[in-house]
């Protein structure tokens, strides 16, 4: 197994508080794996370290070269996208310019196809391709995010939360999207608290708690872990399990 | 009141609120992109203008020299920022940049200066000159700071505009400077007189005001900039480097400084600290904008031109007080339209 | 007593210093300008580093101190201590007239706003035929107390560092009272503030005038020290650096201001004289050497030097344990005329073309807990701000208790007892728990800032902070009291607004999303709080996208889906409402 990203002791401080302790972390190609935990344990922190956003202690590897020298800028060219939890889209911009602004560090051709891609994969962005993306509702907004990430062609999709904030139907329409990028190449770091929704769709899992990861391993054993059932699954209700 | 000079002071005030115009937008574009209020586009202004009047005369201005000193440091930074993985690509990329650049342009500078050389020529030689200056003050004082608040990067600011004030002391002298005139042409339409340079004048403010339009409106690089305004890790994401998008503005700001400057020293007589009010004055205009509003602000800018010369025609002693007060009716009006509820960003 | 140790030691130091033998008499008149400057950069400290208020004006106000007495003395021969209550009130109300139209704006525009009237003042002062124009006015007569005529600088400086020692003491009890803690949330938004009661614009006036009459004081001590009285130092330019001085100590300390003046002062002291040394006599060399030490050093300390010094000091200042057996009588209720505790009759929300909340409808009971869920954009959130007065409704009524609320401001609407939490958390990170909670209590308090000045508040402190400390262990968060509330996750930064929002001593709690980002256990320990808070006789409206949380606890259930109210009921009602499955619960339910 090929590991497309590689983390291995991996520190991350913020301010004076060390919020990431002694984390390791392997994403393959075309693999789905899920982070799951509280929040505040640390997984948009690990998240951001990885992308470049905060200082990273320790050792991190993208599509076999070391990361340590990279900035923001230069992961997005090596082919690592972040879909960060607030989404950061260009609100007073169109929909059609948030996608086309995805595609900056990708030739004008290619950048052709990845419209073609993300609009079959969201029809719902091509109908409201001239909109400001302000004005989207929350499950477009979470589609564009996704979009623009993937106009970039990226080779590892990192995704932070994406089904915040966001009704249970839409939930499941995004988790299915997520499922069959895979079937397109794009491996993904899914990081979530909806433990539930995200160990359906994962290939493998790491459990969070307190900066440390506790437990990992496929998501179907983590799934049926019991102390992951106790304190993340808790009890499972009609609302929820509509994905 | 006499028509002929209400039309003559309105004349005055179009030309002058034309350049405040041209000051107001390239504020607005370097706030919005890098949260920098640029205080120093006045210093843009002055160099601009007498480095050109200074080439006119011959002589190789001192600015061509300081291109050169903050190309040094600005290389410099790029070492160190660089230290711990020092490719051979970035930093030649980095050499050729701030040191061949503004070298060439001081070679080029000594190399065409001299009494006879056209006026054309001298032109361009300013606007290289302070496009540089202003591409590297962005690298040396802005770049390190892009992470902190508006409050910090206003004073860091503030030490720029003193700073480089105090070096066009050194490179000019107390003494102002005229230029000579881009063009001695003259159209007179009624009992109005329109010289070349005032049309050059408005010329260039609506080609400038078009030609961003069009930048921002239709170019990958003009919707990269702006979205770099609108969501700065929004661009990182997507890996548009925050660093060149405000280079570019900057780049933009000194050009446009710089030519605001070529344009009126011809008309009026500029000192080494003449910039620092010209470019208070776009401010205004930029204020009146909303420091977001292009159109609004070209408008404000030409309202800001016109009450300076009525004002210094009924009341020479207050001109600067009017002007400057002008604000507070305007801020009296938006502080009334303020929103209620706030963005939610910290 | 320890807090107050440095603060004796400082000031003997400097009583001492004009009796040192061999201090040079240019030292002393060095410590006057430090003085002086420090004066000013204090009003910017409460405004800027802790208001979140810039200003580069500030040189102004002291030309209003300087220039009120220098009329006064000189043309009309008044005393310079008469003349000093008239400094300071001619600074105040120009700080009221430029406040009234300046302070209500955010951002960037109250600098450069700033920095507009600064310049148009400054003109103003040299082209005045009254004040002398540009020559100013010379031959103000210096102070006197009996027969000693303070001429030289060694006496003045007693009178100038009595003033800094003074207003540093004075601003320091101002920042922790009541007041002090509304002004310290200013630069977070106003929102958060307005719904507990503090009346930000007020609040905002307050600290510009704070500032504006500090300038004047120094305004006035300048004129009398220098005897004369000319625009230079009143322009942009010292506006400016009063700024720095700010940023230089630290722009949110109150001793960074004299730190910073020390700095700055004598920084551009060895600038001018030795400059000229080094290079030779070329002018304005200072300007240039000082601008760069300024980008210089605001990229190696943008915090400034005040609290990179004091993370070095071993002590850290001791912690504050309120008294929690101190009881803060229950707020007055509003007289109930019928059961409804809150009434929506058909409020709607148009923004430009947009229909946010469109004619929707609903009551709460006493002691019930109604849900409002549907997908974000909904206008839940809208919902909220129009209840508590936020926004301002386009149509329809709000009533509490049978008392209409339509349109009254937030800090009305929480007379009322309605207190709510935030989606998105504003708390103040840099203030403990406590002093966020406490904000909750605002309205309960009466101290105003003056007796919080001279500390007349503490009986009606000690009573708010035991209400927050109590509020603050009900929602078990006894163990975080004192520590940042940035610090804490956003989990529990959530629980916080729940405790702050308690410390109203609420009817009706309008909670907005107040388990996301709790787990599971964290969850239930939340529900039982809300079920308890209901047996005791409160009302709950919440926000929830946490579908098992909200069928669990609520006992009934409201649902938006673009701004129009689709379904209400029982969560058993709800959960098989074909409507509500079809727009927002999905399709297997």
């Amino acid at each position: 197994m090929s590991a497309l990203l590689k983390v291995g002791d991996a520190h991350v401080a913020y301010g004076k508080v060390e919020a990431v302790r002694s984390v390791s972390l392997e994403v393959a190609d075309n693999e789905i794996v899920t982070i799951i935990g509280a929040n505040g344990a640390g997984k948009t922190t690990l998240l951001n370290a990885i992308m470049g956003i905060l200082p990273l202690k320790g050792f991190a590897a993208f599509a076999g070269a070391d990361m340590a020298s990279l900035d923001i800028e230069d992961r997005v060219a090596a082919g690592l996208s972040l879909v960060p939890e607030h989404r950061e889209l260009f609100g007073t911009m169109n929909v059609e310019d948030n996608l086309q602004l995805g595609a900056f560090r990708i030739p004008k051709a290619i950048a052709a196809k990845s419209f073609e891609r993300v609009y079959t994969l969201f029809p719902r962005l091509k109908e409201r391709r001239k909109q400001l993306a302000g004005t989207l509702s929350g499950g477009e907004q979470q589609m564009l995010a996704m979009g623009r990430a993937l106009m970039g062609a990226p080779k590892l999709l990192m995704l932070d939360e994406p089904s915040l904030g966001l009704a249970p139907i839409i939930v499941a329409d995004i988790f299915r999207t997520i499922g069959e990028l895979r079937a397109a190449g794009v491996s993904v770091l899914l990081v979530e608290q909806n433990a539930q929704a995200a160990l359906k769709i994962a290939d493998r899992a790491y459990v969070m708690e307190l900066g440390e990861f506790v437990l990992n391993g496929p998501a179907s054993d983590i799934a049926t872990n019991a102390r992951v059932a106790a304190s993340y699954l808790g009890f499972t209700h009609e609302g929820e399990s509509a994905i | 009141m006499n028509t002929t000079i209400m039309l003559f002071l309105l004349q005055d005030g179009i030309t002058n609120g034309a350049i405040y115009a041209l000051l107001g937008l390239a504020l607005v574009l370097v706030f919005a992109v890098t949260r920098v209020i640029l205080i120093p586009q006045g210093e843009f202004v002055t160099y601009g203008a007498l480095s050109y009047a200074m080439l006119a005369t011959g002589q190789v201005p001192g600015t061509a020299r300081l291109a050169v000193a903050m190309g040094v440091v600005a290389f410099g930074l790029d070492l160190y920022a660089a230290r711990r993985a020092l490719r051979l690509k970035p930093v030649s990329r980095s050499a050729a940049l701030n040191i061949v650049l503004p070298a060439a342009i001081l070679a080029l500078t000594y190399a065409l200066a001299g009494p006879k050389t056209p006026i054309a020529v001298n032109i361009v030689l300013s606007l290289l000159i302070v496009a540089v200056i202003g591409l590297f003050l962005y690298r040396i004082a802005f770049q390190p700071l892009a992470h902190t608040s508006v409050l910090v990067l206003l004073i860091a600011s503030v030490g720029c505009h003193l700073a480089l004030q105090g070096l066009g002391l050194v490179f000019f002298g107390a003494e102002g400077l005229r230029g000579p005139a881009l063009s001695n042409a003259a159209v007179t339409l009624g009992p109005l007189r329109f010289t070349g340079q005032s049309l050059a004048v408005y010329g260039l403010t609506i080609a400038f005001i078009v030609g961003l339009w069009l930048f921002f409106g239709f170019t990958l690089m003009g919707k990269a900039l702006r979205a770099t305004a609108v969501n700065r890790l929004g661009a990182r994401l997507v890996g548009i480097r925050t660093t060149l998008s405000g280079q570019i503005a900057f780049l933009l700001a000194s050009v446009i400084g710089a030519i605001s400057g070529i344009l009126i020293v011809p008309i009026t007589t500029l000192y080494y600290d003449t910039g620092f009010l010209i470019g208070l004055k776009g401010f205004i205009a930029a204020i009146i904008g909303g420091l977001v509003s292009y159109p609004l602000t070209a408008v404000a800018a030409l309202v800001v031109g016109c009450v300076e010369a009525f004002s210094s025609f009924y009341a020479s002693n207050f001109k600067e007080v009017i002007v400057f007060t002008l604000i507070i009716p305007v801020l009296l009006l938006r502080s009334l339209a303020a929103p209620a509820v706030e963005e939610e960003k910290d | 007593m320890s807090q107050r140790m440095p603060l004796l030691i400082f000031t003997a130091i400097m009583a001492a210093i004009p009796f040192i033998p061999g201090v040079p008499p240019f030292w002393i008149v060095l410590l006057d300008n430090i003085g002086l400057a420090a004066l000013v950069a204090m009003g910017l400290v409460l405004l800027t580093g802790v208001g979140g208020l810039t200003s580069f004006g500030q040189a102004a106000f002291c030309g209003f101190g300087a220039y009120t007495t220098a009329v006064l003395t000189t043309a009309y021969g008044v005393s310079p201590w008469l003349t000093l209550p008239l400094s300071l009130l001619v600074s105040g109300i120009a700080a009221v007239l430029l406040g009234i139209v300046t302070v209500r704006l955010s951002g960037h525009y109250l600098p450069l706003g700033t920095i507009a009237w600064g310049i148009g003042l400054f003109y103003l002062f040299s082209k005045l035929e009254f004040l002398g124009r540009n020559d100013g006015i010379s031959g103000i007569p210096p102070l006197s107390i009996g027969g000693l005529r303070m001429l030289d600088p060694g006496t003045i400086y007693y009178v100038i560092w009595i003033a800094v020692l003074i207003s540093a003491l004075l601003t320091m009890n101002l920042l922790d009272s009541r007041t002090g803690r509304a002004i310290r949330a200013l630069r977070r938004g106003h929102v958060a503030g307005e719904a507990f009661g503090v009346q930000t614009p007020r609040a905002k006036l307050l600290v510009f005038i704070y500032a504006a009459v500090l300038a004047g004081l120094s305004g006035w001590l300048y004129a009398h020290f220098q005897r004369a009285a000319n625009p230079t130092p009143f322009g942009a330019q010292a506006g400016i650096e009063y700024l720095f001085i700010a940023v230089v100590g630290g722009a949110g300390y109150v001793w960074g201001a004299v730190l910073g003046a020390g700095i700055v002062v004598i920084l551009k002291e060895v600038l001018q004289s030795y400059l000229p040394y080094i290079f030779g006599g070329q002018s304005q060399l200072e300007t240039i050497v000082f601008g760069i030490l300024l980008v210089v050093l605001l990229q190696l300390a943008p915090t400034g030097v005040w609290p990179w010094l004091m993370s070095r000091l071993p002590f850290k200042p001791a912690r504050k344990i309120p008294d929690t057996s101190l009881e803060l009588p229950a707020r007055e209720r509003a007289t109930s005329t019928t059961s409804v505790l809150l009434h929506v009759e058909k409020a709607r929300k148009q923004f430009g073309g947009v229909i946010a909340v469109n004619d929707v409808s609903f009551d709460v009971q006493a002691r019930e807990i109604v849900a409002l869920i549907g997908p974000n954009g909904a206008g839940k959130s809208t919902t909220f701000n129009l209840i508590t007065g936020v926004l301002t409704s386009t149509s329809g009524a709000i009533s509490v208790l049978g008392n209409k609320v339509d349109n009254a401001p937030p800090q009305e609407v929480v007379k009322l007892g309605v207190s709510r939490t935030f989606q998105h958390v504003k708390l103040v990170p840099d203030m403990t728990v406590l002093e966020n909670v406490a904000i909750g209590a605002h309205l309960r308090g009466h101290a105003g800032a003056i007796s919080s000045m001279f500390r007349l508040d503490r009986a009606d402190e000690a009573r708010l902070l035991a209400e927050a400390a109590r509020q603050i262990e009900r929602v078990g968060l006894g163990e975080q009291i004192d520590q940042l509330a940035g610090s804490l996750s956003l989990g529990q930064q959530r629980i916080v607004e729940i405790a702050r929002a308690l410390c109203v001593d609420p009817l009706l709690l309008l909670l907005d999303e107040p388990a996301a980002g709790l787990r599971h256990m964290e969850k239930q320990r939340l529900a039982a709080l809300l079920r308890q808070l209901r047996d005791s006789g409160m009302s709950v409206l919440l926000v929830e996208h946490d579908m098992g949380f909200v069928m669990d606890l609520a006992d009934r259930i409201v649902v938006l889906d673009f701004g129009t109210k689709i379904a209400e009921g029982t969560p058993g009602a709800i959960k098989t409402n074909p409507d509500v499955i079809k727009a927002y619960l999905g399709a297997t339910a």
